[in-house]
């Protein structure tokens, strides 16, 4: 295919070609390869541009912590920015572009930037970005923005499904290397319910990139025979493309599941989710996430080509892919070397070996020359690697060309989910790393994130890490092996702690992505910013979206070099979730659009959809609002007709979304009493009564009505707003309070559909539908009972209340008649001119009626506020409120209370909110005489009316007053008065 | 924070189904009790640094209220009880 495709690579599948653009060029790579492999295999290892210096840029390594390769891969809702090429798997058809460059990635007119590198170095924006003041949001902002960000997120919406789900084992193996696919084996074995999870698309980790062979098998083959014996056991779950990204108390674990991401559009399941968001419950957890493999610091060490030891093996043993013709390889430990003879065995020239290592004790037996003591100063080639300039141990300097770098600093192990929960990793000297804290709160590491080298190690850490939790399971098990693998002792690294190399004139990088260098840390040091979170802010080291997992360890230990102390006593910045990138539509999940939350439906939902309702979100619930008839434009003229149409003839509007609670038991009647300020204990059976419930502070909770439909059985309405409040409130004191008292609670508000009846003709209509007598003789205000209805067919509750302020019922059937009562009623009531109305002409007329809501009852009044402070009994032992509904203050006769307002001249208008103030008083808080809590336009009256709480209210009927209006800068001229601005006398109730 | 609460009727359940009302105060006084109890009741509330203990409903479950330990440095809640058992101890 092209130079750069040698032969073997045990992940891709040479059959399968696939076709891909890179920046728009067609290319081709194979089933298997990720995007940097299919790029790296045409040649390509130019593909981006850095953050701030807009540096070329290549690939450094082969996994979740590319730090450089960042892509845009899709197109329209599909487009994902800010991808790894390593993490993203080649899909026929896949688009995938360079960022923060242009015109273009090869031609980038912001490299200037590197010119101004003196200018733009730690700090940069707190000592430019000072002053003048004035430029903040004119000069600096506009540019900073603009200049600031990597790829660019897509405007339109991802038409993905995005799912979330919960996940439960025994056992939750993170990683599959060695360690973890033994840890898997093992406790799989012994019957455990295990769940393994891998963020690469094959198990395997660093097994995936071994082209040696393992007790004479080749390690593919190995591989293969233990993950098909895992497959098989089906109490082991295995979670492929799955990035656990958070550690969380009591073993929860969030987990990202690419489902789909991988596929090309056309092979998208629409129904099967892109992403899955898991949180795994794990009883015990084997941590085997492994070592990243560190840069070295050194001049011009982000020069494309240059690439971390461990991942150029990756990519010629797994995908076949030579990372050039004549390698050198920088490294300080004994574990990089296996790159070489790895290249060696594929025919690649190894140029150099370049180790810092005086004597280095380790058994070469490769062609490449080794050069002991020496170091990579620079690297020198315009967009991608030319050479590399090497310092002898005796100081002297050599040129050698190279068309690629191999670079190996040790080994970082991946500590992050062990310090996710705040514990501090801990260094150490014979690792140059920082291992897992001693106690990682249920999580036993294994592997190479323990410190154990080699797989055969890593295979004998996992086994042991699995039997020693089985044993905490109580189960028993028996270490996996590897046939053929009898050295269990680690591999001498050897490693030696090189943080950076002597000085040079090319910028030595330890933040590829955020563009840090060695002398940006240095800066920070010397203006004393020298502690490692004050270093990672001032240099914003660590802060891009790898979070510094190729960085902070070499930041540390310059910073460690720097103040002659150890790392350990720099210590880490804090590790927080998550540990990759994970996409906004993850953890979104399904609640988008439509889906954004739950929708409530009243049972007549469709009966007033039928009728043309408008409606209008309140809370979940949707709720009909007004009922407009043809010719009617304006939201008004459909209102004030459903009023004058109750007021005159009749109306049916829906109620049912009223909190309804059925109470039930002995002590039921005690316990009404004891959370309804006014008394409860001799309600009969077939009546219903107002009740205002306190809060235990004095003041009005919530209002509704309650029924005795038969001995120990009562029905509560509350508030649309409050119906779960009030539950739960009432829960707490059966259930807290009082658990002597014998009562149940029933939530009932999506069992019964509710509707109201009102209006002079309403009892004229129910009796065509209601066999019972409902005469005002035999059903008067305030009744409650069942009764029979259509023929003895059904059998409803029937409510004489009123919130309208006329002869009105309320009727509840089972939630799935609904429909056809309300439509039967609209049938029956037919002659008589029946109207739906709905929640706008019900505020109307409660205003009209003076009755309040939660616009009235705000938290703040108590029932004597709202002219109801004769209901508070005076002679109960007990209930909820009633010690503090005396305190003194809230005995003042000057408390603001309810009232009602009209303007004085009845063409004038004035807002909810307005305040009120004496006439001829200045606009001050001090003079501030109370403020309007509803306002409409009466039909009835013909003018607007209000509901105000003002200072001795119902001492001041008939005052004129001035209703202002701050927003508006407006004031009129109003009246206080009686708030039942109709029917003050109750006669129609009681019609 | 517990990802995970022990509610002792329905088991171990995500906290998202849990909702907290606050410290455990002082019980409820007596009908007859003097005024500044009640304030007491009402108003006074502990802020600690360590355990606090705390009504809970569990009410995405069973709907009943608990009385759990929420350590408020930790945020581990332990010790969880259904609270009708508080009222027989004096404690509600």
């Amino acid at each position: 295919m092209t130079s750069f495709r040698m032969d073997g690579g045990t992940l891709i599948d040479r059959d399968d070609v696939r076709e891909f653009s890179f920046n728009g060029e067609k290319l081709r790579g194979f089933g298997g390869d990720t995007v940097a492999s299919a790029l790296l295999a045409n040649g390509r290892q130019l593909v981006g541009r850095s953050f701030k210096y807009h540096r070329p840029r290549g690939i450094l390594t082969a996994g979740a912590a590319e730090p450089n390769a960042l892509l845009t891969i899709g197109r329209d809702g599909r487009r994902d920015p800010n991808t790894r090429a390593t993490m993203a798997e080649l899909f026929d058809g896949l688009e995938a572009r360079s960022q923060n460059c242009w015109p273009n990635v090869d031609f980038d007119i912001g490299a200037m930037n590197g010119l101004l590198g003196p200018l733009l170095g730690a700090g940069f924006y707190y000592k430019t970005f000072m002053w003048p003041a004035a430029f903040w949001e004119k000069v600096y902002e506009p540019l900073i923005r603009k200049a600031a960000g990597l790829g660019r997120a897509s405007y339109d919406p991802d038409p993905g499904y995005y799912e979330k789900c919960w996940a439960h084992c025994d056992v939750l193996v993170i990683g599959s290397g060695p360690a973890g696919l033994a840890a898997a084996l093992t406790a799989g074995r012994a019957g455990a319910r295990v769940i393994i999870a891998d963020e690469g698309a094959q198990l395997g980790g660093g097994m995936l990139a071994e082209g040696s062979m393992i007790g004479g098998k080749p390690a593919d083959a190995v591989l293969a025979d233990m993950v098909g014996e895992l497959h098989a056991m089906p109490n082991v779950e295995i979670k492929k493309r799955t990035t656990v990204f958070g550690a969380y108390d009591d073993q929860v674990f969030a987990a990202v599941e690419r489902v789909q991401k991988h596929l090309a559009e056309t092979a998208i399941n629409p129904n099967r989710a892109m992403e899955r968001l898991w949180r795994i419950v794990a009883k015990q957890v084997i941590l085997a996430t492994g070592a990243e493999e560190r840069p070295i610091v050194f001049g011009g060490n982000d020069r494309p080509g240059v690439m971390t030891a461990g991942a150029m093996r990756t990519y010629l043993n797994a995908f076949g892919v030579a990372p050039g013709k004549r390698v050198a390889l920088f490294a300080n430990n004994n574990q990089a070397y296996q790159t070489a003879l790895d290249l060696e065995a594929s025919g690649i020239e190894v140029a150099a070996i370049i180790d810092p290592r005086k004597c280095p004790d380790i058994d070469y037996d490769g062609k490449a020359r080794l050069i002991a003591g020496a170091m990579v100063r620079d690297t020198a080639g315009r967009k991608v690697i030319k050479s590399i300039a090497v310092r002898h141990d005796d100081g002297r300097d050599e040129v050698i060309a190279v068309d690629a770098l191999a670079v190996s600093g040790g080994y970082s192990p991946i500590v992050h989910l062990a310090c996710h929960r705040g514990a501090k990793p801990v260094w150490s000297d014979e690792h140059v790393g920082f291992l897992p804290p001693e106690n990682c709160d249920g999580m036993v590491p294994a592997g190479a994130v323990a410190g154990n080298a080699g797989i055969a190690s890593c295979f004998v850490a996992g086994a042991k890490a699995a039997v020693s939790v089985l044993g905490v399971l109580g189960l028993t098990g028996e270490p996996a092996s590897l046939p053929g693998l009898e050295q269990v002792d680690d591999i001498a690294q050897g490693t030696v702690a090189i943080w950076s190399v002597p000085p040079s004139k090319g910028k030595a990088f330890v933040d590829y992505q955020n563009d840090v260098t060695a002398g940006d840390i240095n800066l920070a040091m010397r203006e004393g910013y020298d502690h490692v979170e004050l270093a990672k802010r001032y240099t914003t080291n660590g802060m891009a979206t790898d979070q510094g997992k190729t960085s902070n360890v070499n930041a540390i230990g310059i910073l460690a070099q720097n103040k002659g102390v150890s790392p350990g006593e720099i210590g880490t910045t804090t590790f927080r979730p998550f540990y990759t990138p994970v996409s906004f539509g993850a953890l979104v999940g399904a609640s988008k659009g439509f889906e954004f939350q739950p929708v409530r439906k009243s049972p007549l939902h469709g009966w007033a959809a039928r009728n043309g309702a408008k409606f209008v979100e309140t809370g979940l619930w949707y709720r009909s609002s007004w009922f407009p008839k043809d010719g009617e434009t304006f939201w008004r003229d459909s209102v004030d007709r459903e009023v004058r149409n109750v007021r005159e003839n009749v109306g049916i509007c829906d109620v049912s979304t009223l909190g309804k609670i059925e109470i039930f038991g002995a002590d039921a009647a005690e316990f009404l009493n004891r959370v309804y300020c006014n008394a409860f204990l001799k309600l009969p059976v077939g009546k219903a009564r107002y009740g205002i419930m306190l809060r235990e502070d004095g003041l009005v909770y919530d209002d509704g009505t309650t029924s005795c439909l038969a001995e120990n059985h009562y029905f509560m309405t509350t508030t649309t707003a409050l119906a779960a409040g009030v539950l739960t409130h009432l829960e707490f004191c059966a259930q807290v309070l009082w658990p002597e008292l014998d009562v149940r609670l029933a939530s009932a508000t999506d069992q019964w559909a509710q509707m109201a009846v009102a209006g002079p003709k309403a009892r004229d209509v129910l009796a065509k539908i209601i066999d019972d007598d409902i005469s005002n003789e035999a059903f008067p205000f305030l009744a409650a009972r069942e009764v029979s209805m259509f023929g003895g067919r059904l059998t409803g509750r029937l409510f004489r209340i009123s919130f309208s302020g006329e002869l009105a019922y309320e009727i509840a059937v089972p939630a799935g008649y609904g429909e056809s009562v309300a439509d039967a009623i609209m049938v029956a009531g037919k002659e008589f001119d029946i109207a739906p109305y709905g929640t706008e002409a019900l505020g109307v007329m409660r205003i009209e009626k003076g009755h309040v809501t939660h616009a009235e009852i705000n938290g703040t009044v108590t029932p004597a506020d709202l002219g109801m402070g004769r209901m508070v009994s005076v002679t109960k032992d007990d209930f909820i409120g009633r010690v503090m509904n005396r305190r003194e203050g809230l005995l003042d006769p000057m408390r603001p209370a309810l009232v009602g307002i009209k303007p004085k001249s009845p063409e004038d208008k004035f807002a909810t909110g307005s305040h009120i103030l004496k006439v001829g008083d200045e606009v001050s808080l001090a003079n501030d005489q109370g403020y309007v809590t509803s306002m409409c336009y009466s039909p009835s009256l013909g003018h607007a009316i209000g509901l105000a709480l003002v200072k001795g209210g119902p001492e001041r009927y008939g005052e004129e007053v001035v209703i202002w209006n701050g927003l508006a800068g407006t004031s009129i001229t109003g009246i206080l008065c009686n708030p039942a601005f109709v029917d003050p006398e109750n006669e129609k109730l009681h019609a | 924070m517990s990802s995970l609460v022990k509610c002792p009727h329905c088991g171990s359940r995500p906290r998202e189904e849990f909702t907290v009302r606050g410290e455990v105060a002082t019980p409820r006084p007596v009908a007859g009790a003097d005024e500044s109890i009640w304030f007491d009741h009402v108003y006074l509330r502990d802020n600690p640094r360590g355990q606090h203990r705390e009504y809970w409903h569990h009410s995405g479950g069973c709907r009943r209220w608990l009385v759990l330990d929420r350590n408020t440095v930790t945020h581990e809640t332990s010790n969880v009880v259904d609270a009708s058992t508080l009222k027989a101890e004096g404690r509600a």
